[in-house]
Order: C-alpha cells, then structure tokens, then sequence
C-alpha cells in the first residue's frame, strides 16, 4: 500500500485510553504475522474506515481494530501476537521482611 | 506530580473537562495560537497532545487532536490550530469560537511522542508546517527547565509567511543558547535566500541534522508524505529507528 493517507499510532491513545489506565502509545507490539516488534504508536492507523485501524508498519498487515459506539468499545487484537507493557517496578518492601 | 521515565504511566482516567477561551493569537492567515483556561489540567510532557469536542445543536459531536503548543501555565493551555478550509473543527475554533465559549478537551494523550526536560542528548526537530506545534512545545519547555541539550530544529515551510511563531523562533536562536533553525521553502523563499525553493532532502537534513555518531533524538512531525519522507533519509543516514520518533498530520480538519 502506497498510499499516504494513514496517521500515527500515536492517535489511539486517546481513543485507549477509554479502556486502559495505561498509556498503551509506548508499549511494545509484535505483529502476528511478520513477527516485527515495535510501540503501538509506530502502527500506521487509517480513521476513515467505521472504527480505527492500526497496521503493521513493516507489513501492513492489521494488528488491532477499534470500534466505538456511545456506549461500548470492541477491541480486536488478533493480529498482535502479545503488547508489552513497561511497568513501575513492583517492589512492596524495601527487603525481604 | 512527575512521572516516572521508567515504567508504566498509570495515570488518571481521561475525562472531558470543560475548557474556555482565554486569549486568541494570530500566527499566520490560517494557523491562530488560542489559550484555554482548563479547571483541573494535570500538567503534561512537551510533545503531547489533547482532543478537542465540538457538539452540535442536534447533538452531532466531532473531535480532533491537537498538539500542545508549550508548557501549561497553571491550568492554562496553548494550542495552535492551523485552518483547514472545508473542515468540520478547525473553521469554527479559527473564525467562530469567542473568549469565555466553552468547548470540551481531554487529555494530555501520546507518550511516546514526548522530549523530556531531563534528557542531554543532542535534538534534531524536523517539522513540515504546522508539524512546527509539538516541536516548539520541546523547544519552550527546554528554555523554561533551563535544559543545556543541544537541539536543532529544520522548519519546512511553503513560503516565508507560513512560518508559526516567526518571532519568536528569531528571538530564541538569539536568545536560547544552542538552539539553532533551519528553514527548508517548498515555493516561494524571502529576498536574498541562497539557493531554490525545494522539498526537503538529503542535502538539508545532513548539513542541518546531527551526525548518527553523536546520538541524537530526532523528533520528525508534519503532513504523513513529509513524515515518510524524513524518517526514511534520517535511517539512511544510519539513525537507529528508536531514536527517530515520527508523528503524521492527517488533513483532518
């Protein structure tokens, strides 16, 4: 695909932001089909079709579709093998009680 | 409340909140800076940006991202908006929206398009048009940290008078030391410019960008063709693509 009419995953943020209390822009996605890693907001996303598309910027291949209604989100992911997320280091104690 | 550099940013629900007009400034005939007066603003990265909510009478609702144009000042914000004719959000903030109108804002959304003010590294900032928004919003929050990071910004533009924030980008390579900007004209340049109006390329990028053996961050914002255009030479130069963060402008409206 050529054509230039895609925008940043950097766009879904706000859009998953609906649905995650993370900020999913910087974690890291490996495509289901072509096995490239990368941050959600490296995803080539297309907004004219219903809903969003975030495509694999190295294949092309869909990754993730997001759908709004007014009251609920559908939220597809079977391109995307595993997202992962970066983490505050979870350490309850400063040593072993 | 600062966030940590590592780790996952939990952060609060997005909500809408309700924002007002404070002040309107005229940038060039078509992009205007306005200043939004936010009761509740978190605070947010330089780089990031927000979604703003028109509805409508009959309850049609249209939302569009923008970048946050500099620092919040309390809960003050800047936005700079750059009119796209036939749009559905842009010609009512530019032309209709008054001092003291409501209008719904969430965010501040991205963090991954984000310079942090603790950062050294040196910084090449590429924007194509109003791609300059989140680009000068790196650029003020470096003077306000009183960070030293050398940055270097390469401003495309189609003539002289698009250039956003001409003033003060004059002001600042004087004034903000290790600042320098570059401009690129697509079709028109001002008198006594060396050289012909040009798109971007290599040539431009390699005089005025940093060398890979320095490390720099590139920041690369602007129209999606400009974006491509820039990410693909910068990698050719041999930057890894980590350090080269894109964001691509849809003509939205």
């Amino acid at each position: 695909m050529t054509d230039m009419s895609y925008l940043d995953g950097n766009m879904l943020d706000g859009p998953l932001r609906d649905i995650f209390a993370v900020d999913l822009s910087s974690a890291i996605g490996r495509c289901d089909h072509c096995g490239t890693t990368g941050p959600v907001a490296g995803l080539h996303v297309y907004s004219h079709a219903p809903g969003l598309i975030g495509r694999c910027p190295a294949c092309t291949e869909v990754m993730l579709r997001l759908v709004r209604a007014p009251d609920q989100a559908w939220l597809d992911l079977r391109g995307t093998t595993y997202l992962r997320v970066p983490m505050a280091l979870d350490q309850p104690h400063p040593r072993p009680l | 409340m600062a966030a940590p550099t590592t780790g996952a940013r939990m952060v609060a629900p997005l909500t809408w909140r309700v924002a007002r007009l404070v002040e309107r400034r005229v940038e060039t005939p078509s992009a205007q800076t306005l200043v939004l007066d936010v009761p509740g603003w978190p605070g947010h990265e330089p780089g990031q940006h927000l979604d703003i909510r028109l509805t409508a009478a009959d309850g049609y609702q249209a939302a569009r991202s923008y970048s946050l144009a500099g620092p919040a000042e309390g809960e003050r914000i800047a936005v700079t908006v750059q009119r796209v004719p036939d749009g559905e959000v842009s010609p009512y903030l530019t032309d209709t929206y008054a001092e003291g109108d409501p209008v719904e804002v969430r965010g501040p959304v991205g963090g991954w398009f984000v310079w942090r003010t603790d950062e050294t590294a040196p910084v090449l900032l590429v924007a194509g048009g109003s791609g300059v928004v989140p680009l000068m919003a790196m650029v003020r929050a470096r003077r306000a940290a009183g960070s030293r990071a050398p940055f270097r910004l390469i401003y495309s533009v189609r003539t002289p008078d698009d250039v956003i924030y001409a003033d003060e980008l004059r002001r600042r390579t004087r004034e903000d030391q290790g600042l320098d900007v570059a401009y690129v004209y697509t079709r028109a340049a001002p008198e006594g410019w060396r050289g012909e109006p040009h798109r971007i390329g290599l040539a431009d990028v390699n005089t005025h960008g940093w060398p890979p053996d320095l490390e720099p961050l590139c920041y690369v914002c602007g129209p999606t063709g400009f974006v491509e255009t820039v990410a693909d030479l910068l990698v050719g130069l041999g930057h890894p693509t980590r350090r080269v963060k894109t964001e691509r402008f849809g003509p939205t409206g």
